[in-house]
């Protein structure tokens, strides 16, 4: 379980108040809101980044955190499996090859291992990333609208990938899109000026077919509450 | 093939004004006299581009170790920041050739004032321009270093030195650039061998046609370096598209 509760105070303005996010443990929930509010932010407050602004409250995180951008933060100077193993290496372990090489399989790179990231595709690229994500077996992961920048197909193709290799972890989903809300998480929040909403998300089994009508009706449903004017 | 056209232009431009102007020869010769000139010193010229190359080189080698030694400690101590940083602003701010008088009254004529100012001509650039990329590695891998728990040993070589390396290569060309000035600033100053005695004592003996031939030497040298320099950096910017080389910020 994630609980987030205070103010985010930027610049002595604060950005979103009275904060109560109770994200479950094992469970998605994705943040949603209007761009620059703040979602970002607390993103990498949980997993214990640098940020400008400043939590007046307290963020209550079980366990160590990976993160994963809509950057790929690959190094460009290094191949694909040595992407993969690059927390290892970082914290001046042994890195486990077989796995990065297995996880690679996993999701569609074999024979790819040898690649740059300038060599790849983004939707390559953002798998190999994921990889990179799951090799480091976080219990809490923080996935900061890592799919936006890929095509449709593309993107529901990760969407799928993820749920499975990511199910029973706890996993804040920040995100612009309903469909993506929709399809992957078990809790959604709206986050505005005006402070936490909760939104109703589907209770079945995840990732939710993307025809499935539930699926629909939950995303016409966020959309409306994501625009102020129709809310 | 271009660069040939160029230097065939040149030459004859320069033919052209020695024929044209009729300008004796003790004040400028023409290309074939200097031609002349360097194979009638072939031997005497390599003795002293010799020393000078060998002394250029050690220089270099000499300065870049320096340079890259400095950034590196400097990018994983903060005490060696807080202590060393305005120590090296504040020297850069000393014209380094001003100096070449003192190196020679304190190491003498010979090969060690001459290697020693190349290295401080080089140390410099490549100390403060490494220094700079080492601080700011990019945002991304800044955060993934974060997250990963890195150690700072690791970070360096795994993260801040290979996103300093297209930075070390610019400095390099700058150095490359400087370093030959200073080895014959060296030289002008005090010595008794190099090309820059050479064509000090073919100024004094009217030997125009000589001092040119050093100087084409040197130029050869010179162009030699910075081919050099530039492999060294295409080199460094090897298989990343975004490693354009960075603004140059120091002299």
């Amino acid at each position: 379980m994630i609980r987030i509760t205070g103010d985010l105070i930027l610049d002595g303005r604060v950005l979103l108040p009275d904060l109560a996010l109770d994200c479950p443990a094992g469970r998605w929930t994705a943040l949603m809101g209007p761009s620059g509010v703040g979602k970002s932010t607390l993103g990498r407050i949980v997993a214990g980044l640098p940020v400008a602004a400043r939590l007046a409250g307290a963020a209550d995180v079980a366990g160590p955190v990976t993160l994963m951008g809509q950057q790929d933060q690959l190094l460009p100077w290094a191949d694909a499996l040595a992407n993969v193993t690059i927390g290892a290496r970082l914290r001046g372990q042994a890195p486990d090859r077989a796995r990065a090489r297995a996880l690679l399989a996993d999701l569609g790179l074999a024979g790819l291992e040898a690649r740059r990231p300038a060599q790849l595709s983004g939707g390559q690229r953002q798998r190999v990333a994921l990889a990179r994500t799951l090799i480091e077996d976080r219990p809490v992961v923080v996935l900061d609208e890592p799919f936006s920048a890929l095509d449709a197909a593309t993107r529901a193709q990760m969407q799928d990938l993820a749920a499975r290799h990511l199910a029973g972890r706890t996993v804040i989903l920040i995100t612009h899109d309903p469909l993506e809300a929709a399809r992957l998480c078990h809790a959604a929040f709206l986050l505005d000026a005006r402070g936490t909403r909760p939104l109703a998300l589907p209770a079945t089994p995840t990732p939710r077919a993307l025809d499935d009508p539930q699926v629909l009706a939950a995303q016409a449903a966020l959309f409306r509450s994501l625009m102020p004017c129709a809310a | 093939m271009r660069g040939l056209i160029a230097v065939l232009v040149a030459l004859s431009v320069w033919q052209g004004v020695v024929w044209a102007s009729g300008v004796p020869p003790f004040i400028l010769p023409g290309p074939a006299r200097v031609a002349q000139a360097l194979m009638d010193h072939a031997a005497m010229l390599a003795v002293n581009a010799r020393f000078t190359l060998a002394n250029l080189t050690a220089g270099l080698a000499l300065g870049v170790a320096l340079g890259v030694g400095t950034a590196v400690n400097l990018a994983l101590s903060p005490a060696a920041r807080w202590l060393l940083r305005p120590m090296l602003i504040a020297a850069q701010a000393v014209p380094v050739f001003a100096l070449a008088p003192i190196l020679t009254l304190w190491l003498g004529y010979g090969a060690p004032s001459k290697v020693v100012m190349v290295a401080l001509v080089v140390y410099f650039p490549v100390a403060s321009v490494l220094f700079d990329a080492l601080m700011r590695p990019p945002a991304a891998l800044d955060d993934l270093a974060r997250s990963m728990g890195a150690r700072p040993l690791r970070r360096l070589t795994l993260i801040q030195l290979p996103a300093a390396l297209p930075a070390l290569g610019s400095g390099l060309r700058l150095a490359a650039v400087q370093a030959p000035l200073a080895v014959i600033v060296g030289e002008w100053v005090g010595s008794s061998r190099g090309l820059g005695h050479v064509m000090l004592m073919a100024n004094g003996r009217g030997q125009t046609d000589l001092m040119f031939a050093a100087l084409a030497v040197l130029t050869a040298m010179g162009l030699a370096l910075f081919a050099a320099a530039g492999a060294v950096q295409r080199l460094t910017e090897k298989g990343r598209p975004e490693g354009r080389p960075q603004a140059i910020t120091t002299r």
